[in-house]
Formats: structure tokens, C-alpha cells, sequence
């Protein structure tokens, strides 16, 4: 019998399988950041341990950084929150102490671990990946095992170079066909998540296939891998093929040479095979996708751009209606209104989900020449890395943002997860690039509509949400 | 780790599906260094009535009277009775530390998001997963009888409830003998240190890459 992608993955970082259905996974790369690691050093401090394999880690700050120029520019002096400022100088300290490399604030490489890792090749094809953060299910873009873990597990693999790991089971979304235009990764995501829900990935590594996601650049599969974890899914894949290994060549890790030539070889064996056999399949047409806008306080209670908000007498059972009744009151919104008649009051292009060259271009795109409208109060757009606002400002997108009405800001995960001064005000509803529209995700009371980048641009200029189609052609 | 042999607690709900790690403990109390702490801020946005900020003093705070966790019958209450998805979103083990700084040291649901489930384990709080049916009927007994207590054996993998009967359960081996034992996982892996070695240098020797020291 064939093997799934996630199989070759598992059995090729197999250290041991043991009788009572654990395993442990050997690791690869850990990505640190400020947030979830600094009680793993202290557990590794108190217990006299060292790191397994130095090399094995990178850092970098992002969650809690400042994305404003003027507080940047002091280094952590401008952190004004002495905790935050005491979380990011307690990841410089540990990472000093037991010498793993460390990318710092205002090195032009910092940026979302998410984007960073990829952009410097620290993250490669056939590697295990963790990191302290849900959203690691990002790197499964370039065929990496990479999941998400908790604090706990930072410090175990620290000391141990090693995960405990049960094998999770292999859940193929296949994605076929044609992308209609203005319909992007993101839109997938949000489809494949309302279609299985929130928990259709639990247990299971999701491998994303079909033409439509062969089609995606690598910042759309990332995009896509990204949610997994919005699906349940701790991890998400991609197979390798031709644009993984164009993209990953040109990244400063990479392996050079005899070693680029050794590490191609091996990498073009990372798919599923033709006769792989998974415990679940889901198929979904790409021409029927439109683009899509949640409405609701989780990542499932989305429709399409056309569609209307839901009524809780079309609920099915007490629990269902229950929450449709909590999330509508808590996001303001009245059942059966259409999404179109919703007015964000503030736009958030962003995050480790969409902060990468590509989405800073197609939010150009949709704004170049017009102006936010003036429903709009706040308009920020956070580029993932600095390499990405080093990219877009030698493009001129910056300027267009900026002529635009919005603000172009320093890297940093931002309004996503709103640890730092970005946040939204209780009632403000937000046009969000990011990943989670929970309760009081992007601030106190703050109201998230999860879109891509051309959408939360078009709703941006049309203080509405409106399919970006309509605002693109309105312009050609 | 604190182990986990036996409990005899009072239940108090968590009446919804799909609760997130962002409701359980919100982000702006991450910035806290420490494990400990979070007890006071568990449900922060629904037990208060005004935004919480980290390292203050809760004790002063307009509470929501009808967040059921402030009501006085679940004062005390060590079993946390929810439904599907419990956990879901973000990795932070703070979710974890917040429910156990609060006073709980189980949860019971339908189904529990994966991170969350494992971030448990590794702190002596444990996940219990039942038929969404039986926590149908355990929810309907909940709010009938004031005080209403349970009591799980780790051990037999059973909850019983008043009336004596005897619900079981389920729960990986590995992760309930380190709460049964209390026992701390790094310490058992390094036991493997050998075993680690030697996979490592053959690991090396296909992907030499990946040992490549990363020059910051």
C-alpha cells in the first residue's frame, strides 16, 4: 500500500514507537518567540537541563512588539508597557544565555515566526517543525510536518530534541479545478473550514491537493496551511513540487551545491502516493468558491460574499441555535441580513495568515488611486516581516496604502491576536486579514470579519463589504 | 507534576460548544513570564464586566451576575462540565494553567481540540471525554441539583455520579500514567538519550542539512 505525505514525514523522524501508542517524533526546527517560551527556559533552568541541539532553534520576537516607527526605532526602551518589555528582554536574555540564534526587534529579517521562518529557509521541505504557536501549521506549505504545541512541550523539546507524539490520521482536502478571478487562498481556507467545521480536523493532518491548490503560489499555500488549525487540524501539507523547490532555493538557509542536489532528490519524494489510502476525503469545487466573509465568532460561521447571515430557527439542534443566537448578538448583527450591508469601522491587513509580498500586492491592487471610505476610523497594514515592508515600499505599495488613508506599519503579528497596543475598541467592528474571529480576539468587545487581503481592501473603499470583483472591474 | 488518582468535586458549566483558548484565558495576560497567576483571570471577558489587565488586582472588579462560574452553588467547583471542541484555537498552555489556578482539575466534554487536550496532561488536569449524550443528561442533573458533585477515578477510568452509577471513560495509557504517577516526561524521554543519539546521527547522515548551524 502507497503512504500519504504525512506518513513519510512521521516514519522518516520516527525515533521510537512504543506499546501504548505514543511515539517520539525526533524535531527538526523549533521557532521560538517571546510569548509561550519563557516558562520552557525557566522549566529547563529549574531542572539543570541543557538544550538537546542548539542548532535545532531559532528566535524572534512578534506577538507583543510594537508596530509603530517612532516606538521601534528606541529598540525595547520604546516597549511603554513594562511588562511586555520585561516578555520581549526575557527572550534576548534566554536566548543569550544558552546561545540559540536569535533574529532581534530591528534586524531587517524580524517579522511573524510564521513568515520569517519560510522567507529565511530555516523551515525546509521533509523537516519537523514545532513552535509555541498554533498557527506553525503554516510550514506544511513546503511538505513539513510542522504543528503547533504548547509551552509544556517547548521545554520538552528544548531538553529532549523530541516530541511524544500519537500519529494523527490522514485527512485529504483535494481542491479541483479553476479559481474563479479575485479568489485567493485565503477564500479557500475559509471555505474548507465552513465546510468540516472547526473541529473536522481534529486528530487528522490535513494534505491540501487538487489543481486549484497546485495553483497557489507558496504565500497562498501557506495561507492555506495556515488554517488548518482554524479546521481543527494541527497540521496542514503540501506536496513538494517544481514552485516549493524555485521558492525554497532562493531562501539564505538553504543547502548549497552537492547538498542542494542531495536534499532535491530527497524532497521531490515528498507526496502522497498514487495508491495512498486516507481515512477521510473531502473534495470541494474551486469554480463554486466566491469569496468569503465570516460573519459569526468562529471561523466556521462564514458564507460567501453574496450570502446573507444566517437565522437561528434554521438551526438544527438547541446548542447550534444557542450560539448562532449569542454570536449574532455579540457581533451586532441581525439574522438574514445581507453581508454586503455590513460597515466595518476598521480594516487589519495582517498577520501570519496574510502578511506576505503577495498580499500587500493584491491589497495594492484594489486600492491603488482610491481613497478608505470615511466610515473607516482605523486602517493598518502590517507587513510580516521587514524583508516583506522592505519588498512593498521598493515596489511603491506603501505610498499607496499611505495615499489611500491607511497606515503602513512595522512588523510584528499586530491587531491579529491585539497583545500590543493594536486592538480594536468594544463594538468596533473590523475587516480582518487574520485568522480568528473569536470573542474578543482582536481587542475587548472588538468585532472580527475574517476576509483576504482584496477583500478587506474593497470593503475599505466601499466602508461596506463587497465582492472585490465589482471593485475591480468598477476601476478597469 | 501534581498527579491525578481520584477526585470528588463539584461541577460547575460551561454551557457551549467550540470554547476557545482567547475566552478561557485572554491574550493581554500572556504577556505574564510565569506559570502561575492566571486562576483569577480564567473567563476574564464573561466573569468580569470590565477589560482585565494583567498583574492586577481582580478582587475589586464589577462582576457579571449571570456568568454562571460567579454564581455562589458553583463556588468550589473543582469539574468544569462543558461541550464539543472545548479548547480550540490557540496553543497557549496558560488555558491550562488559568482553569488550574482557578480550582479545576477536570474537564468534561463531547470532544476537546487537540493542543489543548495535550496541554492538560502536562499538568495534572484531566480531559475527560464522554458521549455528548451523557453530558446532555450530566448538564440536566447539574442544573437540577444545587451542589451537584461528581466523583472521577482515574484509575478505573469511571465517573460516578450521585445516584451511584458509573459512567466509563476513556483516556490514552501514556498520558494517564504520568497523572496517575505525576510523573514529568522529560525525565522519561531522556531516558532514551541513547536511543535519541543514535537515530540522530543516522538522521544526520540522509539530511546533513538540517544539522546546518543557522549563522544569525
Amino acid at each position: 500500500m502507497g503512504k500519504t505525505l504525512y506518513d513519510k514525514l512521521w516514519e522518516s523522524h520516527l525515533v521510537e514507537a512504543r506499546d501504548d501508542g505514543t511515539a517520539l517524533i525526533y524535531i527538526d526546527r523549533q521557532l521560538l518567540h517571546e510569548v509561550t517560551s519563557p516558562q520552557a527556559f525557566e522549566g529547563l533552568r529549574l531542572a539543570g537541563r541543557q538544550p538537546w541541539r542548539i542548532s535545532a532553534n531559532i528566535a524572534v520576537p512578534d506577538h507583543n512588539v510594537s508596530t509603530k516607527a517612532k516606538e521601534r526605532a528606541q529598540g525595547l526602551a520604546g516597549v511603554k508597557d513594562q511588562v511586555s518589555r520585561i516578555q520581549l528582554q526575557t527572550l534576548d536574555d534566554n536566548c543569550a544565555e544558552y546561545q540559540i540564534p536569535e533574529i532581534p526587534l530591528n534586524d531587517v529579517r524580524q517579522g511573524i515566526v510564521h513568515v520569517m521562518g519560510p522567507e529565511q529557509g530555516a523551515t525546509l521541505p521533509g523537516m519537523t517543525i514545532v513552535c509555541g504557536d498554533s498557527h506553525t501549521s503554516t510550514h506544511g506549505a513546503m511538505a513539513a510536518l510542522a504543528h503547533g504545541i504548547g509551552t509544556s512541550e517547548v521545554e520538552h523539546v528544548l531538553a529532549t530534541g523530541c516530541l511524544i507524539q500519537r500519529k494523527m490520521k490522514n485527512f485529504r482536502v483535494s481542491v479541483e479545478g479553476e479559481l474563479p478571478v479575485g479568489v485567493t487562498g485565503k477564500d479557500i481556507a475559509l471555505a474548507i473550514v465552513g465546510e468540516i467545521g472547526t473541529a473536522g480536523g481534529t486528530g487528522c493532518a490535513i494534505e491540501f491537493a487538487g489543481s486549484a491548490v497546485r495553483g497557489l503560489t507558496m504565500e497562498g499555500r501557506m495561507t492555506l496551511c495556515n488554517m488548518a488549525i482554524e479546521a481543527g487540524a494541527r497540521a496542514g501539507l503540501v506536496a513538494v513540487d517544481d514552485q516549493t523547490l524555485r521558492y525554497v532555493s532562493q531562501t539564505p538557509f538553504a543547502p548549497r551545491d552537492a547538498q542542494w542536489d542531495q536534499a532535491e532528490t530527497y524532497w521531490r519524494t515528498l507526496h502522497s502516493d498514487a495508491d495512498a489510502v486516507f481515512d477521510r476525503e473531502v473534495v470541494l469545487d474551486a469554480a463554486a468558491i466566491q469569496p468569503q466573509v465570516t460573519w459569526g465568532t468562529s471561523p466556521e460561521m462564514v458564507t460567501a460574499i453574496s450570502g446573507r447571515v444566517p437565522r437561528p430557527e434554521d438551526m438544527e439542534t438547541d446548542t447550534a441555535r444557542q450560539g448562532l443566537e449569542r454570536a449574532l448578538s455579540y457581533m451586532g448583527l441581525e439574522p438574514g441580513m445581507l453581508i454586503t450591508d455590513i460597515r466595518p469601522d476598521v480594516i487589519f491587513i495582517g498577520s501570519c495568515t496574510n502578511s506576505r509580498i503577495e498580499d500587500m500586492r493584491a491589497a495594492a491592487a484594489v486600492l491603488k488611486g482610491k481613497r478608505v471610505a470615511a466610515n473607516i476610523t482605523q486602517a493598518l497594514v502590517v507587513p510580516g516581516s521587514g524583508l516583506v515592508k522592505k519588498q512593498a515600499e521598493a515596489e511603491g505599495l506603501d505610498q499607496v496604502f499611505k495615499d489611500a488613508g491607511m497606515e503602513w506599519r512595522e512588523p510584528g503579528c499586530s491587531m491579529c491576536l491585539a497583545m500590543n497596543a493594536d486592538k480594536l475598541e468594544p463594538g468596533q467592528r473590523c475587516a480582518s486579514t487574520s485568522n480568528r474571529n473569536f470573542e474578543g480576539r482582536q481587542g475587548f468587545g472588538g468585532r472580527t470579519h475574517l476576509v483576504s487581503p482584496a477583500m478587506a481592501a474593497a470593503a475599505a473603499v466601499a466602508g461596506h463589504f463587497t465582492d472585490v470583483r465589482d471593485v475591480m472591474e468598477a476601476t478597469s | 507534576m501534581r498527579a491525578f488518582q481520584r477526585l470528588e468535586g463539584v461541577v460547575a458549566p460551561m454551557d457551549r460548544a467550540n470554547v476557545d483558548t482567547d475566552l478561557i484565558i485572554p491574550k493581554q495576560f500572556l504577556k505574564s513570564i510565569r506559570r502561575t497567576g492566571f486562576g483569577p483571570n480564567l473567563f476574564d471577558e464573561l466573569r468580569y464586566l470590565d477589560e482585565g489587565q494583567p498583574d492586577s488586582d481582580c478582587s475589586g472588579r464589577p462582576l457579571n451576575a449571570d456568568f454562571p462560574l460567579n454564581f455562589p452553588r458553583y463556588e468550589g467547583a473543582s469539574i468544569l462540565l462543558t461541550r464539543e471542541n472545548f479548547g480550540c484555537g490557540s496553543s497557549r498552555e496558560h488555558a491550562p494553567w488559568a482553569l488550574d489556578g482557578a480550582g479545576f482539575r477536570a474537564v468534561i466534554a463531547p470532544s476537546f481540540a487537540d493542543i489543548f487536550r495535550s496541554n492538560c496532561f502536562k499538568n495534572g488536569l484531566l480531559p475527560v471525554v464522554l458521549e455528548a449524550e451523557r453530558v446532555e443528561q450530566l448538564f440536566a442533573q447539574m442544573y437540577e441539583t444545587e451542589g451537584f458533585s461528581l466523583v472521577i477515578d482515574l484509575e478505573q477510568q469511571v465517573v460516578e455520579t450521585p445516584d451511584g452509577e458509573t459512567i466509563a471513560f476513556e483516556t490514552e495509557e501514556f498520558g494517564r500514567n504520568c497523572l496517575l504517577e505525576g510523573l514529568d516526561d522529560i525525565g522519561i524521554t531522556l531516558q532514551n538519550e541513547a536511543v535519541i543519539r543514535d537515530f540522530e546521527r543516522q538522521h544526520q547522515a540522509r539530511c546533513p542539512w538540517v544539522f546546518e548551524t543557522l549563522e544569525v
